[in-house]
């Protein structure tokens, strides 16, 4: 067991180092962070030894190597464009995106869940097909547009919630700071979380569906029927039971892409997490940002698969008799 | 005469009640301001960045500052001249009774100190005061700045430069701008103690930021007596802030959206001209181009310069790109700044049939050339690249069109990696040296950084660089008028226009928009 983990840890840092690699080479491709940092009147001269002082002329492979030594011991840097450290950045964002992730995760799962099983079960229904067909419609509209269609009808035309920010928040012991405390806070929360979990939803409702209707023409479920108990317990005590256990596995790997694809919801909602910090600090090519906030979702997806990986493992006996197989 | 204790009671509550409704009317008149992007940075000499710039100007004062109209108007400094015996010294003389936010008295000391920490290497404002050898306090109320040599426009530098508190400044270890290098978190980043009408309350960068009047401010009380100043990235988010009343002022209406906010019950949008304007411009000099299908350089031959000239058409991108949103014009120098003629703004009918007779006696089988455009800076600036494709394409130049982001773009001008492109320029300065020194001047030693162009003319460079130190302004004048007859007459420049800004506020609020786009809450009027 420790074997296993520890071989994991080890995949899990080559994949962190992978991530950052790639990334460095990408960033030189970006643009020049030196032309935001600097006014026109700037003589070249002065551009040139800004670039020289930032190791902008260094080869990849040495800046990269710097920044590595440097992030080991927990400095990313200053920030070329708001010039405050990054990690403190990152860290003042990141409760934004969490609890907005979180709230949109668990709206996905609970409606997901919900709408999966009533149209699993009403397969003929008018409703059910209504819903599918809606559910569609979120499929294959991009983000940006449900987004700015929310915003259009309930903060502009019905003015029922608000249309951009996160509205009053509360600092919580350890600088965390929450917007679930305030009226504001809460309602902020509403727009963006739907836009969010709008498409992950839809896929847990698909998903479910399929696995119910699946589930429904197995054989214990005919046998549980037989035994004359209440359609209410064959349901969800037979049926839904068994077709949680895939369904919680996507809902856990697609936490980690509803942080990283955040991004979009964030900028059109102006909601002040990591995603919009990212795009904000591509735009002015601001390195330091960019590569710190790139390591940290690694490390979540990284961290999110491992625990995944570990549940497997303990789960699943069979994982542990092939291993052992086939070692020998 | 009876005594009715009801009566008087209702009357006492009655009156209490319009008196707390007429305090809180003067008490608390909030403006909440929304644009595009945040400040950077509170520290006043760190960022030369125009959203940077614009709340600084709430919080910090500088010695002079810019009416919408151009002209200087005295801040913190009530005179300036140059020093009657020694034209390299400017003098200024100081407001008197201006305090801090703090309660610390604004001395001679406190510009002293500007003037060395706008000039260290770590500042974003240095290039500004290059000519700058020092500042001397001659008494609490008088600076002597020494210059290296004559520097009759120098003060058009300042508008800008904003002044600290010495002793604030030394207390928090603040006495040099944030220095990238170095590493380290720097007070005055989020922290502020300046002269102006607006204190500090919060900041929450890139959240919110709010404002309040500063009661010790010299001048009149502004009406305006709390700020909140919030970014919002997205421009329909930011419309729709302001259309669902969560927002009172928008600072950047996308160019689609002002016809129909016009239209909009409860808004009001108003508009001015810019201190930026939009040019092409070409590499005329090189023999060979990168990216042409010819053996030698298109832009060398004047007759091509002059068919582009003839084939742009101005009236078509300001009605269909722009929608009505700019000023055509001929050369890059929007109306307010010192050197411009109204002869600088005309321009003929495009005639086709001609430009492409020019061409043909070149090239018979036209060329092609690579166009580089940013698709993020300016106003619909891909969208004019994309007219000018088809423009050029009308008269045998098949132009292929590269359009990224700013970051992408500007170091192929800076690095001559460009044969043709697009670009836009504001005078800060209000004069046209400005420009002179950017973009005409041979690229040496300071001067001619954006001239992307390579355009060389010795003659024209010693010009330029004797503007500098003229005392003489009607002389110097005269000699501007003959430079920009020079530029003109060899196509340096094919201008497109010269930008308008657009604000759109809550009906009610009336505010200027001043040309360098740094509105000003002190000066908002609210009515109704």
């Amino acid at each position: 067991m420790i074997a296993y983990i520890l071989r994991r840890l080890f995949q899990s840092v080559i994949v962190m180092l992978v991530v950052a690699l790639i990334s460095f080479a990408l960033f030189r491709y970006v643009g020049d962070p030196i032309y935001a940092m600097v006014g026109q009147e700037t003589s070249l001269e002065d551009r040139e030894a800004l670039r020289e002082l930032l190791g902008l002329n260094d080869p990849v492979v040495v800046q990269f190597l710097r920044f590595l030594g440097n992030a080991v011991q927990g400095d990313f840097g200053i920030s070329y464009r708001l010039q405050e450290p990054v990690m403190e950045l990152i860290l003042s964002r990141l409760p934004a995106t969490l609890e907005l992730a979180l709230v949109s995760g668990l709206l996905a799962f609970v409606f997901g869940v919900g709408l999966g099983v009533y149209t699993a079960l009403r397969r003929k229904g008018w409703l059910s097909n209504l819903i599918m067909s809606v559910s569609l419609i979120g499929v294959s509209l991009p983000t940006f547009l449900i987004g700015v269609l929310l915003i259009w009808v309930f903060a502009v035309e019905l003015q029922w919630l608000p249309s951009f920010g996160r509205g009053d928040v509360v600092e919580l012991p350890g600088g965390w700071r929450t917007g679930f405390l305030t009226e504001s806070g809460r309602a902020s929360l509403i727009l963006p979380a739907v836009t969010l979990g709008l498409y992950q939803m839809t896929l847990i409702m698909r998903l479910v569906r399929a696995e119910m209707l699946e589930v429904l023409r197995t054989d214990y479920i005919k046998f549980a029927r037989a035994r004359g108990l209440s359609n209410r317990a064959v349901h969800f005590g037979h049926a839904l039971k068994n077709t949680l256990v895939p369904v919680i596995t996507i809902t856990g790997l697609q936490l980690g892409a509803i942080i990283a694809f955040a991004i979009i919801t964030e900028t059109v909602f102006q909601w002040p997490g990591v995603g919009a910090l990212f795009i904000n600090s591509v735009r002015v090519v601001d390195v330091p940002v960019m590569a710190a906030y790139l390591m940290l979702i690694a490390l979540i997806f990284v961290i999110i698969n491992l625990i995944v990986d570990l549940l497997y493992f303990a789960v699943d006996p069979r994982l542990r008799v092939d291993r052992a197989n086939a070692r020998h | 005469m009876t005594f009715h204790p009801r009566s008087t009671l209702r009357t006492l509550a009655v009156s209490a009640l319009a008196l707390a409704i007429a305090a809180g009317a003067t008490s608390a008149e909030t403006l909440r301001w929304a644009r595009v992007t945040d400040a950077l940075t509170l520290d006043p000499h760190s960022q030369n960045e125009g959203p940077t710039g614009a709340l600084t100007h709430h919080i910090y004062e500088t010695l002079v500052i810019r009416d919408v109209d151009g002209s200087l108007q005295p801040r913190l400094a009530t005179e300036w001249r140059i020093h009657p015996d020694d034209p390299t010294v400017w003098v200024f003389t100081l407001r008197q009774g201006v305090t801090f936010h703090d309660g610390s008295p604004f001395t001679a000391e406190d510009v002293v100190f500007s003037f060395e920490r706008v000039r260290h290497e770590a500042s974003g404002f240095r290039a500004l005061h290059t000519a700058v050898t020092g500042a001397t306090a001659v008494d609490d109320y008088t600076v002597h700045v020494q210059m290296s040599g004559p520097s009759p426009l120098y003060v058009q530098n300042l508008t800008n430069f904003f002044i600290m508190d010495s002793g604030w400044a030394a207390a928090n270890n603040v006495l040099v701008p944030q220095n990238f290098a170095a590493g380290e978190d720097n007070f005055a980043v989020r922290n502020t103690n300046g002269t102006g009408p607006y204190r500090l309350v919060s900041r929450d960068p890139e959240v919110r930021t709010v404002l309040a009047a500063y009661e010790g401010h010299w001048g009149d009380a502004p009406q305006v007596t709390e700020i909140v100043y919030t970014p919002i990235a997205e421009a329909a988010t930011r419309v729709a802030a302001l259309l669902s009343g969560e927002v009172d002022f928008v600072q950047d209406v996308p160019v689609q959206d002002i016809a129909r906010l016009q239209e909009t019950a409860g808004v009001t949008v108003v508009t001015g001209p810019e201190n930026r304007n939009i040019f092409f411009s070409y590499d005329m000099t090189s023999p060979r181009l990168i990216s042409a299908n010819v053996e030698d350089n298109p832009f060398s031959h004047p007759e091509i310069r002059e068919a582009m000239a003839l084939a742009i058409d101005r009236d078509a991108i300001q009605q269909v790109v722009m929608r009505g949103q700019s000023q055509p014009s001929a050369a890059p120098l929007p109306p307010f700044v010192n050197g411009w003629r109204e002869d600088l703004h005309t321009y003929g009918a495009p005639d086709l049939a001609r430009a492409e007779e020019l061409v043909r006696s070149i090239y018979p089988d036209g060329f092609s050339v690579t166009l580089h455009c940013p698709n993020d800076r300016y106003l619909n600036d891909e969208a004019i690249c994309q007219a000018m494709v088809g423009m050029m394409g009308r008269i045998g130049i098949t132009v292929n069109l590269v359009s990224q982001t700013r970051s992408q773009h500007f170091p192929l001008i800076e690095n001559w990696q460009t044969d043709f492109y697009l670009l836009g320029w504001g005078v800060p300065t209000f004069d046209s040296a400005y420009v002179f020194d950017f973009l005409v001047h041979t690229r040496e030693e300071g001067f001619g950084s954006y001239n992307g162009s390579r355009y060389s003319n010795p003659e024209l460079d010693a010009q330029i660089e004797a503007l500098s130190t003229m005392t003489d302004l009607d002389a110097r004048n005269a000699l501007i008028a003959e430079i920009w007859d020079k530029v003109v007459a060899d196509r340096v420049f094919l201008n497109v226009h010269n930008q308008l800004l657009a604000y759109a506020v809550r009906s009610g609020i009336s505010l200027d928009v001043p040309p360098d786009n740094s509105p000003r809450m002190w000066e908002v009027t609210l009515g109704n």
